[in-house]
């Protein structure tokens, strides 16, 4: 086969890299995505063409073996998923790149006869930022996919056990560049494998889509890490871009929730105190409860509804029944607008992608700083699996955990129907201010069948 | 300039990049851009194509095979997944 000259290989990454930003410059827009994400495929194929043609590479079956098994499994995965298991996905998704990026660190340490520190120095980082990406990862996807428990688990002296940890990762480290052995480069992999699991097992279920966030920053690390042990140009940009992208989601998301990112890191938060929480809201105030017919003469008559969609929908899987009861209230002439708060769901944007499945226009999505001016002029809010996003504690109440974090402010619409399960508070255990309003109403049931219940009488009414 | 030097460089720009280009994202396609990134950041295969393809040992070859494959699902899988999702948001339909 061919052997591409290094300048024309360096020009075919450079080529990859431009692709690369233009594509995630058109998620700019929703209009100009399509290409976007089409770009960058462009990008991935001058990429992997122009190393098919690398001088130091010899033969092909194993690179074309495990391109080809991969895109079968990839495909074949990515078609099947639901959206409401996306953040799975994604988490899956990122413990491959880390556990690649460890193989490489291996794969390249062996390869090397003669290695210099700094490209030791250049192993080891590749390799802790990747083995640490591959279990926090796989915990991620265990407890997304609910099989570990969501709650934090509260290990006792877990910050002192994390740093001594992370001191043994670095001790090998130093061992590691000063007398270079596999044996030493497989010790630290394995302690830096359990440091990325306790690092995220004590990370609480609410906190998930900063965790998704955070992991996909470290996988873009990690292949910066490889880019600068390869001294390939390419992974270093990627990698970068990649890591930011991930930071800046994890600020968006800890900002959301007014709480600094470190206290996520750190852990802990919503660990076992559901209980002592639930008491404190049976002793709790009173509230006003409606019937779906009650709920759909005042949605019938509104002239203006929103609609406040939580995490509680996407897990009832009532996205396409809440989409008909849209329909038949536009139909009536009432104007339906979606408000989205930006940690609804367990990922970031994650019910925007919901809503786009279920075929609600995106230019009738709401982002929290636009909508929350409307609640005033607003007849009807109808809150469908959302909970927390929604406490006025957060606005007035300063002892609340949740004081401080911006919400949507549905309690100053005319009308709230809730639609809920049973009174039990939200992730973070702290009661809704909200129920205790003259304007709440709440009605009880499983959001689909409620939104599905709203639609029937609507229609029948019309 | 030594050569760890530059590719700092590179890397430290890079950062700028990534820095303006995620900014600008609207937060209705986080979701997708997740998936995009994680696409993207399968270009590891790039490292794990030269081990696999190199003249080492059955090892090394290994190794280098799992890497590709691990990078190549992570390619597929994202790139389909994300286009699965773009797909779906669209305009009022008349």
């Amino acid at each position: 086969m061919i052997k591409l000259p290094y300048d024309v290989l360096a020009l075919a990454y450079l080529a990859a890299a431009a692709l690369f930003i233009l594509g995630l410059k058109g998620l700019t827009h929703p209009a100009s995505a399509r290409r976007g994400n089409q770009l960058t495929m462009g990008g991935m194929v001058v990429a992997i063409i122009a190393t098919l043609l690398h001088p130091a590479v010899h033969s092909y079956g194993w690179i074309l073996a495990g391109i080809s098994i991969g895109a079968v499994i990839g495909t074949t995965i990515a078609l099947r998923i639901r959206m409401t298991a996306m953040p799975q996905l994604v988490a899956l998704l990122h413990s491959f790149v880390g556990l690649a990026a460890v193989l490489v660190a291996i794969g390249t340490f062996l390869g090397h006869g003669h290695s210099t520190r700094v490209l030791l120095t250049e192993l080891f980082a590749g390799s802790f930022i990747g083995a640490v990406t591959f279990t926090g990862s796989l915990v991620a996807f265990g407890k997304l996919q609910a099989l570990l428990p969501a709650r934090a688990l509260a290990i006792r002296h877990r910050h002192l056990l994390n740093l001594l940890l992370a001191g043994t990762i670095l001790a090998l480290g130093v061992k590691f560049v000063l007398a270079p052995t596999l044996l030493v480069l497989v010790a630290l992999t394995l302690v830096a494998f359990v440091l990325g699991a306790l690092l995220i097992i004590s990370i609480g279920g609410a906190d998930m889509p900063v965790v998704v966030s955070m992991l996909n920053s470290y996988s873009g690390w990690a292949a910066a890490a490889t880019g600068f042990t390869l001294g390939n140009p390419l992974l270093i940009i990627t990698g970068a871009i990649v890591g930011f992208s991930g930071a800046i989601l994890s600020y968006i998301m800890s900002r959301a929730m007014n709480r600094s990112i470190l206290s996520i890191i750190l852990g802990g938060f919503g660990a076992a105190k559901g209980d002592e929480a639930l008491a404190a809201t049976a002793a709790g105030q009173g509230f006003k409860q409606a019937a779906v017919e009650d709920a759909v003469f005042l949605m019938g008559n509104a002239t203006r509804v929103i609609i406040v969609p939580g995490y509680g929908m996407a897990v009832a899987q009532a996205q396409h029944a809440l989409k008909e009861l849209t329909e038949i209230l536009e139909h009536k002439g009432v104007q339906v607008k979606f408000a989205i708060h930006p940690v609804a769901g367990r990922m970031p944007g994650h019910m925007n992608v919901l809503l786009a499945e279920a075929d609600v226009s995106y230019d009738q999505v709401y982002e929290m700083d636009e909508i929350n001016p409307e609640f005033a002029s607003t007849d009807v809010v109808l809150v469908v699996g959302a909970n927390d996003v929604t406490n006025p504690a957060a606005k007035t109440q300063s002892s609340s955990p949740l004081y401080g974090m911006p919400i949507l402010e549905v309690g100053k619409s005319r009308n709230v129907l809730f639609v809920k399960r049973s009174m039990k508070p939200g992730y973070s255990g702290v009661e809704n201010l909200l129920f205790a309003q003259d304007n709440c109403r709440l009605v009880f049931g499983d959001a689909k069948e409620v939104c599905e219940q709203m639609a029937t009488e609507l229609k029948a009414a019309a | 300039m030594s050569e760890s030097f530059m590719l700092l460089y590179i890397f430290v720009l890079a950062c700028f990049i990534g820095y303006w280009v995620i900014w600008g994202v609207t937060p209705s396609l986080h979701t997708p851009l997740i998936a995009l990134t994680n696409a993207i950041s399968g270009i590891i295969i790039v490292g794990a194509m030269l081990i696999a393809g190199g003249n080492g040992s059955n090892g090394m070859e290994a190794v280098g095979f799992v890497a590709v494959l691990l990078a190549s699902i992570n390619i597929f899988g994202g790139f389909v997944v994300t286009h699965r999702m773009l797909a779906m948001f669209q305009k009022n339909k008349p």
